[in-house]
């Protein structure tokens, strides 16, 4: 016997804006045009952040001791955290984060690129010493912790009861609403916030997916669109979400945004039949029975291979899909949970009453969760 | 403690800067050796630190270069192996339930980048990025490709759980792996985690925060913790592997567990991003929901396994939590780390593994190198000399930059 667990806080924020005003215009329009830099990362594009009010979220102190990715996602979890009314309650709640690596010293590294070609060889593993440790600032280092960005939330928010933070791309995100799922639905906890941020603007992050060859090449497209082995745009990304235990949130008087009623996660090695298609209709089996006609279907499908996951939606039946990376871009560990929100905001909007949520990682991983109307 | 709530190791696995497997790590550590030593790795020239408790692989001989990526895969699946060999689980047909793996974050390390960049057209990152995908590097690189080749390796079932609580994660590995099988998820669970991270960068990094011992003199005694002349940890590698498993799950199969899980706590602390607040404060409510979980009290609980990193700030404050919780005379006190030093994301794993070593064996580690009393510090530390004695239930502590506090409860019986 589990308890039902409700979305009471949703904390959004993508190169569209803040909060469900501009999410929810974008969902209704097909043909979408998101919002794009091509140049500041050419030939990569990306969907950039706007300016934001970071300080509304978090004293200029603790600004100065975070990059990019950690100031978003403690903006974003404070979003949570106030629509759910839930930030004199921070202490008694749990903390569940997605986080990939924390952000290097780019212009550090680009230094030493440059440099180190003029010191002979045999220098220099010592001169390479010497430069990183009279380079690094220590402060930047902590941003490197990819549990720094649950850190800096516990020291600007409060939010303390348990930290924990997952890795691995996208599969993250899924897993960390799913462990956030069972812990609330099994009485572990009451409320779990529950998210990740990404800055797309960063070449360390547009390396590490470049040498893996996962950066979208050419011109942006619609995911659907990509061709064959596909890619993708990183996109600023801010999500967090508050799970709450329902008759929590009944005792304290908060109108949920939607029930999470299940999220399930896996992963194919993607060779021979062990194909990522084939790990999703197993993860659909607990889904089958309890979707409805009319479902939405909503999928945070990187854009590499989009047709895998294509033909895994068509295979169940459900409704034509809406790829949230067409309007946010692929926000990596935070794309799952970014679905999830936009599923939420729908269903209290009352613009779909039951969404499937579907997401393949890029690399490995994949993902489905059920949001619906409460 | 009703039975359910107890969890069954069957299998325990060891790679230590003592040794390979539990036999001769937990043989080292009871005779009082240090795993410590200089580093040969890689050049140490004009750096403050230069000598860890690295775990120095076959692989590496001759100064060949292993990335950090494949040290951990190896390290790993070594501790993987023997605890299911011990076990009577894997094999063939693959391993039952998930994996959960405690793990330090990946990158494309130094070496990899200037390796790129001499091929890349353009200079800087925008060349490094735009260089031709260099074939299986992403299978080290990416966050997702250690869990996914261990997963494919051990024929774990389902999604494999990677995370980091930092200097935690090795016991926030057993608790999320603990949860699963208390709510019904899994029969079992084979967790892992491990550190790799003596590289050049990750040296300069914790050395620039003045959190490592300086020793270079004497690296063997630089690990002093409790002691009044420690001046920081020491940086060290290794993996610890338990196979958890549901009671009902171990009985059914007829495996005989070697020790139990008892419970974890947690708490975060929101005083400082590398210092935890002094006053102990977090500490104690870690380890109180700790014994909560398990439920037992304080007096209950013959031996302390502590986080005793060996920096000035940590042994005091865990000092002063101890006392919080357990009064005047808190049972026996030691740390694993005045030996294999501090292996960051497998320290909980390894700590808990030695803990329940500790609770078969009756034998209490010593904290070696302990040789002047810190005034501040009055707790029995088992000095020097591994001590006999009857433990039934050990507590293992863990506290991490970042404001992690994590603690777990093991016993020999649920």
């Amino acid at each position: 016997m589990t308890a039902e667990v409700w979305i009471t806080g949703i904390g959004l924020v993508s190169s569209l804006g803040e909060g469900a005003g501009p999410h929810l215009a974008a969902l209704a329009e097909p043909g979408f045009q998101p919002v794009l830099d091509r140049e500041s990362f050419a030939p990569f594009t990306i969907h950039p952040l706007p300016a934001l009010p970071f300080e509304t979220q978090m004293p200029r102190r603790d600004l100065r001791q975070m990059e990019t990715w950690q100031r978003l996602g403690v903006f974003a979890a404070g979003l949570a955290l106030d629509s759910a009314a839930a930030k004199p309650l921070a202490a008694e709640i749990d903390l569940m984060v997605a986080a990939g690596g924390g952000e290097r010293d780019v212009a550090l590294d680009e230094a030493i690129f440059t440099e180190i070609t003029a010191v002979p060889p045999a220098e220099r593993p010592a001169w390479l010493n010497q430069r990183i440790a009279g380079g690094l600032r220590p402060t930047l280092f902590l941003a490197q912790l990819p549990n720094l960005l649950a850190g800096s939330i516990t020291i600007v928010h409060g939010v303390a009861r348990s930290s924990r933070t997952l890795m691995g791309m996208e599969l993250a995100g899924a897993d960390a609403l799913r462990l956030g799922l069972s812990r609330v639905a099994h009485g572990a906890s009451q409320m779990t916030l529950v998210g990740a941020s990404l800055n797309p603007a960063r070449w360390d992050e547009l390396m590490t997916y470049g040498t893996a060859g996962l950066n979208l090449a050419g011109d942006w497209q619609p995911v659907a669109q990509r061709p064959a082995s596909g890619g993708f745009c990183l996109g600023g990304l801010g999500c967090f979400l508050l799970l709450e235990a329902a008759d929590h949130a009944r005792a304290r008087g908060v109108t949920p945004f939607a029930r999470l009623a299940h999220v399930g996660t896996g992963m194919a090695r993607r060779e021979a039949e062990d194909t990522a298609a084939a790990s999703a209709a197993t993860l659909f089996e607990k889904l089958r029975d309890r979707l409805r006609p009319g479902a939405a279907v909503l999928s945070a499908a990187s854009g590499v291979d989009p047709a895998d996951e294509a033909g895994f939606l068509a295979s169940t039946g459900a409704g034509p899909a809406r790829y949230s990376a067409d309007l946010l871009g692929h926000g990596v560990e935070a794309s799952f949970p970014a679905a999830v929100a936009l599923a939420a905001l729908q269903a209290q909007a009352g613009l779909a009453p039951q969404t499937l949520v579907s997401g393949f990682g890029a690399y490995r991983g994949e993902a489905l969760a059920m949001v619906e109307a409460v | 403690m009703s039975q359910q709530r107890a969890i069954a190791v069957t299998g325990i696995g060891l790679v230590t800067p003592l040794g390979f497997g539990v036999v001769d790590s937990w043989a080292a550590l009871l005779a009082g050796k240090s795993g410590v030593r200089p580093i040969t790795r890689f050049a140490t020239d004009n750096l403050k630190t230069r000598f860890a408790a690295s775990v120095m692989l076959p692989e590496e001989s001759g100064g060949r270069f292993v990335s950090a990526a494949d040290r951990l895969h190896s390290y790993a699946g070594m501790a993987a192996e023997e605890a299911l060999a011990m076990a009577g689980l894997g094999g063939r047909a693959g391993f039952p339930g998930p994996l959960v793996l405690g793990m330090p974050p990946i990158e494309v390390e130094l070496t990899d980048r200037l390796a790129l960049l001499a091929r890349a057209n353009t200079p800087g990152y925008a060349g490094l990025a735009s260089a031709s995908v260099e074939p299986g590097l992403a299978d080290r690189t990416l966050m997702m490709a250690a869990p996914a080749r261990l997963a494919a390796r051990f024929g774990t079932r389902g999604a494999p759980i990677s995370l980091t609580t930092a200097c935690a994660t090795g016991v926030t590995a057993i608790q999320v792996a603990m949860e699963a099988i208390r709510f019904g998820e899994a029969d079992c669970v084979l967790c892992i985690s491990a550190e790799s991270s003596i590289q050049t960068e990750a040296l300069i990094r914790f050395s620039l925060l003045q959190a490592l011992s300086t020793r270079n003199d004497s690296p063997e005694t630089a690990s002093r913790p409790f002691d009044a002349t420690r001046d920081g940890f020491v940086m060290a590698e290794g993996a610890a592997c338990l196979v958890l498993e549901s009671a009902a799950h171990a009985k059914a199969r007829g495996a005989k567990p070697m020790g139990w899980v008892l419970g974890g706590g947690e708490f975060a602390d929101g005083f400082h991003r590398t210092r935890a607040n002094p006053d102990g404060s977090t500490i104690v409510t870690a380890m109180q929901r700790a014994l909560d979980d398990a439920g037992i009290a304080p007096g209950q609980v013959d031996y302390i396994n502590a986080h005793g990193t060996s920096t000035p700030e940590n042994d005091k404050m865990e000092s002063a939590g101890i006392h919080t919780v357990f009064g005047a005379t808190p049972p026996p006190v030691s740390s694993n780390k005045s030996s294999i030093g501090h292996s960051i994301s497998a320290s909980g794993a390894i700590e808990a593994v030695f803990s329940l070593l500790t609770i078969r064996d009756g034998m209490m580690p010593p904290t070696i190198n302990y040789g002047t009393p810190d005034p501040a510090i009055a707790l029995d530390v088992v000095p020097n000399v591994a001590r006999a004695a009857k433990v039934q239930r050990a507590l293992s502590n863990s506290f991490g930059f970042g404001g992690q506090n994590s603690c777990l409860v093991l016993g020999a019986e649920p």
